[in-house]
């Protein structure tokens, strides 16, 4: 990975510098937004865009790019967080899946098919049950559902790096399977995890919006892309503005997060790159 | 009539030359060998040759195919391909489609080179030809051995009468044996249907044996050609000379009288089983590896263990370095008893192995200092500067720079990283040193530097060395005592000068046959 691996790979470079904006606008919020966020202001209500709200305002009046930057903030710190638990539980089980083997990686798996069987919006609704709602639980929900996926990946390149040669030699250098998994497995696998951890922070802050749109996850007077959704919904026909713009954000972010992993996949994957050279050398 | 002709080819990679100025000529019937480590292009020239080149490289220069230039269309050049080439490559299991079985690929390749025969009746007699039976058509790449497989790929490639075969090293993932046959059955294959063949190989002596004239090529030229004899009796270049001196394997002197009567390592009636059969074990026996296995290694003596692939060879120095458990017997290296993974960490830092290929036995993501310093880890807490000390005495030895240290494997090439992992199995000051395949991996032409190199650390350390081999040449310079293994049982023990004189047990002398002749 390299400046030269982003000129060669525009799609990457398009959905880096995507994603970069966005989370700025996000990050951007805690600070200063054009106007408050809660301030409501039922006279400039439905208002379309004009110089003073770049975006309009929606039904209660407020100003639609602040709740837009406030909600990309609160889209990408539940996607991230949500993520962030996935690989501190799922990568160690899938690494220790990968150096134990045997009765370890039986238990790993089975453990990983078993939460794989509940879709995140079931975890949610269960979390929701026993809590209420709120932004914490659309993260542990997010987060249940990302652990297997991690688990499986760091497993399958664990497997395919633990049969190189320097893990033997490790082995025969007295490491045990901590220290070989830490030491040989994890930075070899790390490519892998990054892309694989672009690509979930995406299928994130789609969740994010799905469990906020039913209602299980943020709440006023917070507020998040998915719950603007909602907000709009019952408006769509009148006032469909309101529904598009936090509706394509959402699109943008996706798709910006999608290019920029796929991009990380062909920058990092040695056996892409160089594919030319590669075939004919010898 | 020239068949192929190149001129001045030149083909480059974002602006670096692979090929550069290359010219050759290939008449009809010729049977012509591209000799050449790898990266020296030699591959490069074939693709080329079969209109094949990768789309990120630029050429330059001229292919003709029987006097016409290769077609700029691809559907023409395809055609021409199907017709007229036929292409036997390295690795058969990655070649063959996995999917299909051996008789639809063959058939299929009879279609596509449009031979205006009933396909089902050309298959018999193709896989007759290249040695198959019958029953091998309805089998899939996997249940065939790596020299059926090959086999198969040569019927696919005669598949469409080709007037030119291209065979890229299409040995060196055989084993020796297997080897032997197949470069026999091109031989008669060309003979019997004055087929063109262009060879290549990084070895001379498959060269040799098979090929009528030879190119020699070096960093992407083509630095002397002409026929074989010609060539190998009085080479002009340097760098042939280099390769013919390389491929000629002189005993190492062993160090006078220093084998001592005491065993340091021995192996007792050591089996490894594998049960079979999955779910219902009682199906199929289990499959014994190693299968009672006795075996000694005096202090300072160099012992061969020669097998063909599958043997059992690896598995028992997998258990003999700790890698592996025994399931009957036990070791003793030094009088300590062990079974295998259960090897104590004093014992393993007397014990190390070098592992067959330099390319992955070094972490990518960590410099080569952190790589060799790995094992000192079984000597308990060291001092920093005790560290450094034994890594600078370690490389020296090996004829590198301690400045080299903190760099990464990917700086290195395949004989320095060999020398690298030579380093790493001394930085504990071994008593035995398992070395498994040390210089297959390697150019010819590095083959003889990385065996001096060890002969010489032998004598110096007064290390005892245990080769796994199938290279009878390399075992016959390097070994005190030979011991043949097949199918997990060792056959045949001696010294090597007098075990491959007269070889009592079959497979010794098969493997005796299959040496291909010296060169010069």
């Amino acid at each position: 990975m390299n400046w030269q691996a982003l000129r060669h790979n525009p799609s990457l470079l398009i959905g880096l510098v995507a994603t970069l904006a966005f989370a700025l606008l996000g990050v951007v919020s805690i600070w200063w937004t054009p106007y408050p966020i809660e301030q409501v202001a039922i006279a400039q209500r439905f208002q379309g865009p004009s110089p003073a709200h770049w975006l309009g305002t929606d039904h209660l009046g407020r100003d639609m790019l602040s709740l837009i930057m406030s909600g990309t903030l609160t889209s990408f710190v539940v996607a991230a967080l949500g993520v962030l638990i996935g690989v501190a539980v799922g990568v160690p089980m899938g690494l220790a899946a990968g150096a134990w083997g045997g009765a370890v990686e039986w238990l790993v798996l089975r453990i990983s098919d078993l939460t794989f069987a509940f879709p995140a919006v079931i975890v949610a609704i269960l979390i929701t049950a026993l809590a209420g709602p709120g932004e914490t639980n659309a993260i542990i929900a997010i987060g249940v559902f990302n652990v297997p996926v991690f688990a499986r990946v760091a497993r399958g390149g664990a497997l395919a790096v633990a049969t190189q040669d320097y893990v033997a030699a490790a082995r025969l250098a007295g490491h045990g399977n901590v220290s070989i998994a830490w030491r040989h497995l994890l930075p070899n696998i790390m490519s892998l995890l990054i892309v694989q951890g672009t690509i979930q922070l995406s299928l994130g802050i789609l969740a994010e919006a799905g469990l906020s749109y039913i209602g299980l996850g943020t709440q006023p007077p917070a507020t998040s892309l998915g719950l603007m959704l909602r907000d709009a919904q019952s408006l769509f026909l009148i006032h469909p503005w309101l529904s598009v713009v936090p509706g394509l954000t959402i699109v943008f972010i996706v798709i910006a997060l999608n290019l920029a992993g796929d991009g990380l996949r062909d920058a990092m994957d040695p056996r892409l790159r160089h594919q030319g050279l590669a075939h004919g050398a010898g | 009539m020239a068949l192929v002709e190149i001129d001045d080819l030149t083909i480059a990679f974002s602006g670096r030359p692979a090929v550069a100025g290359l010219t050759l000529r290939i008449d009809r019937g010729d049977r012509y060998g591209i000799i050449g480590e790898s990266g020296s292009g030699k591959s490069l020239t074939a693709l080329a040759i079969a209109g094949l080149l990768p789309d990120s490289s630029t050429v330059a220069g001229a292919v003709r195919f029987d006097g016409a230039p290769l077609p700029e269309d691809e559907r023409v050049l395809a055609r021409l391909r199907g017709k007229r080439i036929g292409m036997v490559f390295q690795e058969p299991m990655t070649a063959l489609n996995p999917l299909m079985t051996i008789g639809e690929q063959i058939e299929e390749a009879i279609v596509l080179s449009e031979v205006p025969d009933v396909a089902n009746l050309v298959v018999p007699d193709l896989l007759d030809e290249v040695g198959l039976s019958p029953s091998h058509v309805g089998r899939y790449p996997h249940q065939l051995s790596g020299g059926q497989r090959q086999r198969a790929m040569i019927a696919m490639a005669l598949a469409s009468r080709p007037e030119l075969m291209i065979a890229d090293e299409p040995t060196s993932a055989l084993d020796v044996i297997t080897q032997r046959v197949v470069l026999d059955l091109i031989a008669e294959i060309c003979k019997r249907r004055q087929m063109t063949l262009l060879f290549i190989s990084h070895d001379i002596r498959a060269v040799a044996t098979l090929c009528s004239r030879v190119g020699v090529m070096q960093a992407g030229r083509m630095v002397e050609q002409g026929a074989v004899a010609d060539v190998l009796k009085s080479p002009q270049a340097a760098y042939t000379q280099k390769l013919l001196a390389a491929s000629r394997m002189d005993r190492r002197p062993a160090p006078v009288a220093s084998v001592e009567e005491q065993d340091l390592l021995a192996v007792m009636g050591v089996s490894r089983v594998y049960a079979q059969g999955g779910l219902w074990p009682w199906r199929d026996p289990p499959l014994r590896a190693v299968d009672r296995v006795d075996l000694t290694i005096g202090a300072g003596e160099c012992v061969a263990l020669v097998g063909p692939s599958g043997c059992g060879k690896t598995t028992l120095a997998r258990m003999i370095v700790g890698l592996d458990s025994a399931s009957e017997g036990r070791m003793l290296l030094d009088g300590v008893p062990y079974r295998g993974r259960d090897l104590p960490p004093g014992s393993r830092a007397a014990m190390s192995l070098v592992f067959q290929d330099p390319f992955s036995s070094f972490d990518p993501r960590m410099s080569v200092g952190t790589s060799l310093a790995e094992p000192l880890h079984l000597l308990g807490v060291m001092s920093r500067e005790e560290r450094d000390a034994r890594l600078r005495e370690a490389v020296e030895a090996v004829g590198l720079d301690a400045s080299m240290l903190t760099r990464y494997p990917h700086e290195f090439s395949g004989g320095q990283r060999q020398r690298l992992a030579i380093a790493r199995a001394l930085v504990t000051r071994p008593r035995v040193v398992v070395l498994d395949e040390p210089v297959s991996a390697l150019d010819v032409s590095l083959r003889g530097d990385v065996l001096n190199l060890l002969a010489r650390l032998r004598a110096e350390h007064g290390l005892s060395y245990l080769i796994i081999s199938h290279d009878l040449d390399m075992v016959a310079a390097m070994a005190d005592r030979v011991l043949v293994m097949e199918a997990g049982r060792i056959v045949e023990e001696g010294r090597p000068d007098e075990l491959f004189a007269r070889p009592q047990h079959s497979l010794t002398q098969a493997l005796m046959l299959a040496r291909l002749p010296d060169v010069a």
